[in-house]
């Protein structure tokens, strides 16, 4: 009996040991995994281990006591959602001044500028494709910027810790959708942001948009941006944002064959890959039916044709009957 | 004197007015839809999708209020076809269309209370409703709610079959009812097969 009890307690020992190994390996190899990644995920701990979460600790060197505070909602930056952005190979201290890693942070560093999209971006010949600079020029005509001057930035959208390009991707057309949408819901679906710029109070989204048939389905499947933007056809996204009087109210500027969903929302995957089917606009029936846009050229052609038999026909027996009918008097 | 037969009971003519009603309304909001984005605009676009998905939600219900009445009264025994020398009764009828009626012939499947339709309307009467109206309403639900359409079917696009089948079959039976329209014309006089719509009773040559 105790012979069977030391062998049991043995086999949990050794197991148990196995666990721990199988861990240590485990984690090692996702540290390591990350850091092969993330070049700088290293010495980006030093901030995220306090920005990264919803609270900090810090030791009172006179009270020599660890204090533990609150970390402000707005400089809480998500780990997760960094290292998924555009932005994941930065450091910390790529944008943001090196005396940050001083603790306390030195108080003249909150008057530090913050880089633009451009101060980087800008004639850089690696970025061409993305046209910073006309992005730059349309950004600065749209309502956005004309309406509240230098206080809306790229970064009002653009988040730079989280932000991840959309719309250059493979990825699903609804999934593009949810992701930019979410941007503008971001201030206009939330007061508390959306008053930071003015004093207006949020409009009602789905109120201001009532006179739109199938409200939900077009706002899961087309972009704010669509209505809301105006067309350039030198940049994938356009940016500038038009006053509410110029949005896209008549619903053929989609519906039809002469779409403008074909210059905005897959524009990219028009240019992937182009329809030879004879289907009008056919890159968007890979996801979605747009009513007027998807016709058929063919379809048409033969539906004409044999419209015109069948008038044809029916004015041939027609005359024929009545000819007939004066004949046998 | 024409002899009169009551062959078009209330709710066959019910059923009948609103169904013409509601696949014209189908067609004309079909083909604005079809041909959007032209100079002339004949209904508002948004109007014209209104029009269409209520009327086809209507013909949906009036397609219930057919098949049940068909199903439950003496009126389904017209559509049921006999396979059996069919295709001969098709070809003298088509004959009598094409040739015998300048001949002042005699129509070969004279209208009876057995047997309202000649072998050609029966045929094309079944091939409408029972087959090219159920795909329309389906396949215009299936647009409706395009979420429950399979994205891929057979290797394909389920949307572009689905909407192929839609228009394709919209448009057939836009062809169908202008013939059947014209069809109408041949009867006792020239509008006595409408009259018939409306009293129930047909005039037989």
């Amino acid at each position: 009996m105790r012979n069977i009890s030391l062998s049991l307690s043995n086999i949990l020992f050794k197991g148990l040991l196995l666990c721990l190994v199988f861990c240590a390996i485990t984690a090692f190899r996702l540290d390591d995994k990350t850091k092969k990644q993330y070049k700088n995920a290293e010495s980006n701990e030093t901030c995220f281990k306090c920005h990264g979460q919803s609270k900090y600790s810090y030791k009172n060197t006179e009270s020599d006591k660890e204090v533990f505070k609150r970390m402000y909602s707005e400089i809480i930056i998500s780990r997760d959602m960094f290292y998924e952005s555009n932005h994941k190979q930065f450091k910390c201290t790529d944008c943001h001044s090196e005396d940050y890693d001083s603790f306390p942070h030195p108080g003249r560093l909150r008057m530090e500028s913050k880089y633009l999209c451009i101060d980087c971006h800008g004639d850089d010949p690696k970025y061409a494709k993305f046209k910073f600079e006309k992005i730059e020029s349309e950004f600065q005509e749209s309502v956005h910027s004309t309406k509240h001057s230098e206080d809306f930035t790229c970064w009002m959208c653009h988040n730079p810790h989280e932000y991840k390009i959309s719309a250059r991707t493979d990825d699903k057309i609804k999934d593009i959708v949810a992701y930019d949408n979410a941007i503008c819901l971001n201030c206009h679906g939330d007061i508390t942001k959306y008053q930071l710029l003015t004093d207006k109070v949020n409009p009602n989204i789905i109120k201001k948009h009532e006179w739109l048939p199938n409200q939900a389905l077009h706002f899961r499947n087309i972009r704010c941006i669509e209505c809301h933007a105006r067309v350039n056809d030198s940049l994938l996204v356009s940016h500038n944002i038009q006053p509410k009087a110029k949005a896209v109210k008549r619903c053929v500027e989609c519906h039809s064959t002469n779409s403008i969903l074909m210059a905005s929302l897959y524009k990219y995957k028009v240019k992937e890959g182009r329809s030879k089917s004879g289907f009008f606009n056919g890159v968007i029936m890979n996801e979605a039916y747009v009513i007027g846009a998807n016709r058929n050229y063919y379809l048409g052609i033969l539906s004409l044709v044999m419209f015109g038999c069948v008038i044809a026909g029916i004015a041939v027996h027609a005359t024929l009957r009545i000819i007939k009918r004066k004949n046998n008097g | 004197m024409a002899e009169k037969l009551y062959l078009y009971p209330k709710w066959v003519r019910l059923w009948h007015a609103i169904n013409a009603i509601l696949i014209l309304m189908l067609i004309i909001t079909g083909v604005n839809m079809q041909f959007s984005g032209m100079k002339v605009e004949f209904i508002r676009f948004d109007r014209a999708v209104s029009i269409h998905n209520i009327s086809g939600m209507l013909l949906t219900a009036n397609y219930l209020f057919f098949f049940l009445g068909n199903f439950f009264t003496p009126n389904g025994k017209y559509y049921k076809l006999t396979f059996s020398g069919m295709f001969d009764r098709l070809k003298k009828q088509f004959l009598y269309y094409t040739f015998g009626i300048f001949k002042r012939e005699k129509a070969p499947f004279p209208v009876t209370v057995e047997k309202k339709f000649n072998p050609l309307q029966q045929f094309t009467y079944v091939v409408a409703m029972y087959v090219m109206v159920p795909i329309v309403f389906l396949t215009g639900w299936a647009l409706l709610y395009p979420e429950f359409v399979f994205v891929k079917f057979l290797g394909g696009s389920g949307l572009k079959i689905n909407d192929f089948l839609h228009v394709i079959i919209g448009f057939l039976l836009s062809f169908f009812m202008f013939v059947h329209i014209y069809f109408c014309t041949i009867g006792a006089t020239f509008i006595s097969n409408f009259k018939s719509m409306i009293n129930g009773y047909h005039e037989s040559h």
